[in-house]
């Protein structure tokens, strides 16, 4: 099939914006059902304790009321909360939908009231009186393995929810011997919020006629929803419809099937009425999942030419309360992508996954890739320390070189391409890191502290092949369309990849365009409802356009395989004859032609029959990836830091990504754009706090900081390109690049400005107060 | 977050709306909303009655008579913010571009942050600086309240329940005389770790004969920093000895928070006093 690009490759402005940015675009909390109540949760006020008592009296006498629930009346008739990670010789606690007589984190829902309208709700949620008889809580994952410490489950022997125990690995032992040196470094990736522009929201319908249930749910997978949703109620898959309607970013909060998310349509079956419930910021920020939040131990050994030849290494990673849907898997792409881009030989990995009196954690951008991105790139800037040679050429000594690929890692993965050292080149240049170099030194002369930043960086992309799917997890990794053919030739495309802000619409509208020569506006892409969508995955993990798009494709060349067996049909000759181009079937060396929607046309008038075939035009295809994709980037930055406050300003970041073929150069830009912003966060500002009690401190944005438009340069952006063989469009994913490579790059300037003062650690975020104490700090030594 | 049930007007003239005020307990009065409606959401205040201010005309306007600058309470944070008017008084604009955001600028109103006093708010520390005087208006009639007088404590003012501040006068001098507004604003929420207005006026010599410093963030009540102006005062400084001059401030008491210890709090004033008097020297020598 000849994919002419007259669409594909260009910079389309994204088609979902209008409606977006005129207010036309219908969120959860937009619906209006007839008849509908709201939900108010009541959430424990303490880290730790048991429940002695819940009285309901003076809440269920207040206006509009219709129930308090608590757990007492859920019991015997609903699951537990879903969580599909449970993984071999897990410690796991099945974690209930309202707490069972038990609290374990502040927020956690203890308490439902549901009333007419959500004033009323919120009024009688605080009227509820809980007493709980609270006990020491335990926060801090660390102290959560010392002897001796508080647990969050007494039924279980510690606060360890899961250990990878490291194998012998004799060539690892061999090599660190054989070392010219080691490296130990100890690193925290500090807790953080998703914190999506729209917060969960959720209506849930049960319709006694049909008896069947409709959830609508902010989430990044309306089908997973209804699978886990149907498990956790007992009520038939068949019977559940789910859908999505505009989700305002997700950032892997939203992959979850929430315990709110099957205690709303329970309610709604038993009060026959619609019920709503919004989360707020607060909420949001309280008992929506947090990420992240890992404390990494490794030693690297290295030769004195800067070859790193072996990791030895150690996640000890945050929990929270309860094992959330993926929560407990997360750190295994730690130690997946441990070596990065770089050809180091020998890998072993400790990972304990801890419980603790805080909210659970669960995927968030990138998702344990950009922990390891932050480890091996810490440790090539230490063995760069430790050597005096430069950061970029201990990098380039160890990148892996483009004739490896497919490259399998010490850790088992299987990189499909990538031509590391091109995109090196093309980023030094872009940069002018030369002339950077030289003009930081001359500033330095002049008293400034001023620093630049290097993160050469690869990620997993398009999980795959479905080998590891269980029961459990009800999905595969694989991705469905479907098109339909209307007898104009426009097309509707419904796909199971339900986007959240990634502009899918656009992106799979250009495929369809161009494949069948009609304009975009004949193409209508349909997600996020699972009567619609017959079966689908969702959207995260960098899938959406190479899992989802592919399968696009795949369905894409069914129909014209079949338009053209109709073309072959009328004018009497050979499909393999005819070819597809700008719109029109012709012949080679024949007069006729026939455009897409004659074609069309022909299909479903169906008076000209062709034998063999069925009337109309449709197809459906699930694309399952043979493997993953690995996308890669070079990042560099130039920060700056006042000496007299330690607030730093970020004065380049330029970024030369590989993500194989792109689809759309605009919404890829954007992409990238949203994921350095959202990595710099990390590295420069944002983290959740709590106090000893468990008290969260960051439960607002006055505490809790966003990175903000004005700290930010205009990021320089450019492409290399290698395309992925695993799949037809030759794309590697592109969603989660930013939090992966932007988040080291920049603790690599700090640490580089800071360096004549002899600073060579910091932990995430590097706020003020941090940088300034570290200044004064050396300062003193001196 | 959702605030509990409240009552509503909306009064056009001040004295009804003092009248509302003094005839039910707790009410508040509702000017921009940029604090008062997250503390009601957050159910931090559940007042049973929200007098809104904004129709009331007098209450708007700004104009400079005989070197006074007269502003009324409901002046938008963004009026201010290169206002003509204001042209040989850049602190203003210093201090209105580092305040909030653009949607709190063009909501949140001049008195109500001076009312509100939250102990990081900017316009305290001008307010100080440039000895203003506050209009309040109460059922027994208006009075009058010089800056030094108006702060009292943590978010507490010398108005009472009942009255409504209607403007603030603040002497705008022009000859050899500068001020300025440094800041460091609190990453998340936009407010003063520590500000810092210094308000100067030189002599024939070019020696600091007036000088008013105001200080927000740092403590929980905004204060002048006597200690720092006595040391000024009488100097010509050189930038070299602005760090010694302006550090320590013996009026300091921080309380530390999530965002700034109270050390650092105190290391910043030193280095915010010394910048906004660098700053007020240069307009002031210009």
């Amino acid at each position: 099939m000849a994919l002419k690009p007259v669409h594909v490759g260009q910079p389309i402005k994204r088609r979902e914006d209008p409606r977006l940015i005129r207010g036309l675009a219908t969120y959860t909390d937009d619906l209006k059902l007839h008849g509908t109540l709201h939900a108010a949760f009541v959430r424990s006020q303490y880290a730790a304790g048991r429940i002695v008592r819940i009285d309901a009296k003076a809440a269920l006498g207040m206006p509009g009321v219709a129930g308090v629930f608590g757990y007492d009346a859920l019991r015997g008739q609903v699951g537990p909360a879903p969580c599909t990670a449970i993984l071999p010789d897990m410690a796991h606690v099945p974690y209930p939908l309202l707490a069972d007589g038990r609290v374990l984190y502040v927020g956690q829902p203890v308490a439902v009231v549901v009333a007419r309208d959500r004033y009323q709700a919120r009024d009688a949620a605080l009227a509820v009186e809980v007493e709980i008889e609270d006990r020491p809580p335990v926060v801090d994952l660390e102290s959560a393995l010392a002897p001796g410490a508080p647990k969050v489950y007494d039924e279980l022997a510690s606060n360890v929810c899961w250990h990878q125990k490291p194998e012998p690995n004799p060539e690892l032992d061999r090599r660190f011997a054989e070392a010219d040196g080691v490296i130990s470094l100890r690193l925290v990736n500090q807790r953080v919020a998703p914190v999506p522009m729209e917060p969960r929201a959720i209506v849930a319908h049960w319709d006694d006629g049909p008896q069947k249930l409709t959830l609508w749910s902010s989430t990044q997978t309306p089908h997973g929803a209804k699978q886990q949703v149907a498990v956790c109620l007992g009520i038939p898959e068949h019977r559940i419809r789910v859908i999505a309607p505009e989700v305002g970013g997700g950032f892997g909060c939203k992959i979850p099937t929430y315990a709110e998310e099957c205690l709303l349509p329970w309610l709604s079956r038993r009060l026959r009425r619609p019920i709503k419930w919004a989360e707020t910021r607060s909420e949001n920020l309280l008992a929506t999942t947090h990420g992240r939040g890992h404390v990494e131990t490794v030693e690297a050994a290295y030769r004195s030419d800067g070859k790193v030849t072996a990791l030895r290494g150690r996640t000890v990673a945050d929990m929270g309360a309860f094992a959330s849907m993926l929560g407990p898997a997360i750190p295994t792409f730690t130690h997946l992508l441990a070596c990065g881009p770089y050809a180091i030989e020998a890998v072993s990995w400790e990972i304990v996954d801890v419980y603790t009196n805080t909210m659970a954690t669960e995927a968030y951008r990138g998702a344990g890739r950009p922990e390891a991105a932050y480890i091996v790139e810490r440790v090539m800037d230490a063995v760069a320390r430790a050597l005096d040679l430069d950061r970029v050429a201990v990098r380039r000594r160890n990148l892996l070189t483009k004739d490896v690929f497919p490259y399998t890692t010490p850790t088992g993965a299987v990189y499909d391409s990538g031509d590391y050292e091109t995109a090196v080149g093309k980023a030094l240049q872009g940069f002018d890191w030369d002339g950077a170099r030289a003009a930081c030194e001359r500033r330095r002369a002049a008293g400034e502290l001023v620093g630049l930043g290097v993160a050469t960086f690869t990620e997993i992309c398009g999980l795959g092949p479905s080998s590891g799917a269980s029961e459990l997890d009800r999905r595969g990794t694989w991705e469905s369309a479907e098109l339909r053919v209307e007898p104009t030739g426009a097309v509707t495309v419904m796909t199971g990849a339900s986007p959240h802000g990634q502009g899918q619409e656009t992106a799979f509208a250009q495929l369809v365009a161009d494949a069948f020569g009609i304009g975009l506006d004949d193409v209508t892409v349909v997600h996020g409802d699972t009567d619609v969508v017959t079966h689908g995955v969702g959207t995260f993990g960098s899938r959406g356009l190479v899992v989802g798009g592919t399968a696009v494709y795949m369905a894409i060349q069914k129909l014209v395989a079949k338009a053209k067996r109709i073309a072959a049909h009328k004018f009497k000759t050979s499909e393999e004859r005819i070819e597809l181009a700008d719109g029109f079937f012709t012949q080679p060396g024949a007069e006729w032609r026939l455009s897409w929607a004659e074609v069309a046309m022909a299909a479903h008038l169906w008076n000209d029959p062709v034998p063999g075939e069925e009337p109309g035009l449709e197809a459906v295809a699930r694309f399952e990836p043979p493997g993953t994709t690995f996308p890669f980037g070079v990042h560099l930055c130039q920060v700056a830091i006042d000496r007299d406050t330690g607030e730093i300003a970020l004065e380049r970041f330029l970024s030369v990504d590989d993500v194989g073929h792109v689809v759309n150069p605009l919404l890829a830009d954007g992409q990238r754009l949203g994921g350095i912003v959202q990595g710099l966060g990390q590295a420069w500002c944002e983290e959740v706090r709590y106090d000893e009690a468990g008290q969260l401190l960051t439960g607002g944005f006055t505490d809790y900081t966003m990175p903000r438009a004005a700290m930010f340069p205009r990021v320089e952006l450019d492409w290399a390109c290698t395309p992925s063989p695993l799949n037809p469009l030759g794309a590697k994913g592109i969603g989660e690049l930013g939090t992966i490579g932007a988040t080291p790059c920049f603790v690599s300037a700090v640490l580089d400005a800071l360096a004549p003062l002899g600073v060579t650690h910091l932990d995430m975020p590097l706020r003020p107060e941090k940088v300034w104490r570290a200044i004064q700090a050396a300062g003193e030594a001196r | 977050m959702i605030p509990a049930a409240f009552d509503y007007c909306a009064p056009t003239r001040l004295d009804e709306a003092v009248r509302q005020l003094a005839a039910t307990p707790e009410a508040k009065v509702l000017a921009g909303g940029m604090s008062l409606i997250p503390a009601l959401k957050l159910r931090l205040l559940e007042p049973p009655l929200l007098v809104d201010i904004g129709r009331i005309p007098e209450l708007d306007g700004l104009a400079v008579r005989r070197g006074n600058l007269r502003i009324g309470a409901r002046t938008p944070h963004a009026t201010l913010l290169g206002h003509p008017e204001l042209r040989d008084a850049p602190i203003f604009s210093d201090a209105a571009s580092v305040l909030g955001d653009v949607q709190v600028r063009n909501r949140g109103s001049f008195g109500g942050s001076l009312v509100h006093a939250d102990p990081g708010a900017d316009w305290p520390a001008l307010f100080l600086a440039l000895d203003g005087e506050a209009e309040v208006v109460g059922p027994k009639g208006k009075r009058r309240l010089a800056a030094r007088d108006f702060f009292v404590g943590m978010m507490t003012t010398a108005l009472a329940e009942d009255e409504i501040l209607r403007e603030v006068t603040l002497p705008i001098e022009t000859k050899r005389a500068g001020a300025a507004y440094r800041k460091m604003r609190q990453s998340a929420s936009g407010f003063a770790v520590v500000g810092v207005a210094a308000a100067l006026e030189l002599d024939r010599k070019g020696r600091i004969d007036r000088v008013g410093i105001g200080v927000t963030g740092l403590n929980p009540v905004p204060f002048r920093a006597a200690s720092v102006e006595a040391r000024l005062r009488g100097q010509a400084p050189e930038a070299a000895a602005l760090p010694g001059l302006c550090a320590p401030l013996e009026e300091a008491d921080p309380v530390g928070d999530l965002h700034a210890s109270a050390a650092y709090r105190t290391h910043l004033a030193g280095v915010f006093v010394a910048r906004a008097v660098a700053a007020a020297l240069e307009r002031a020598r210009a």
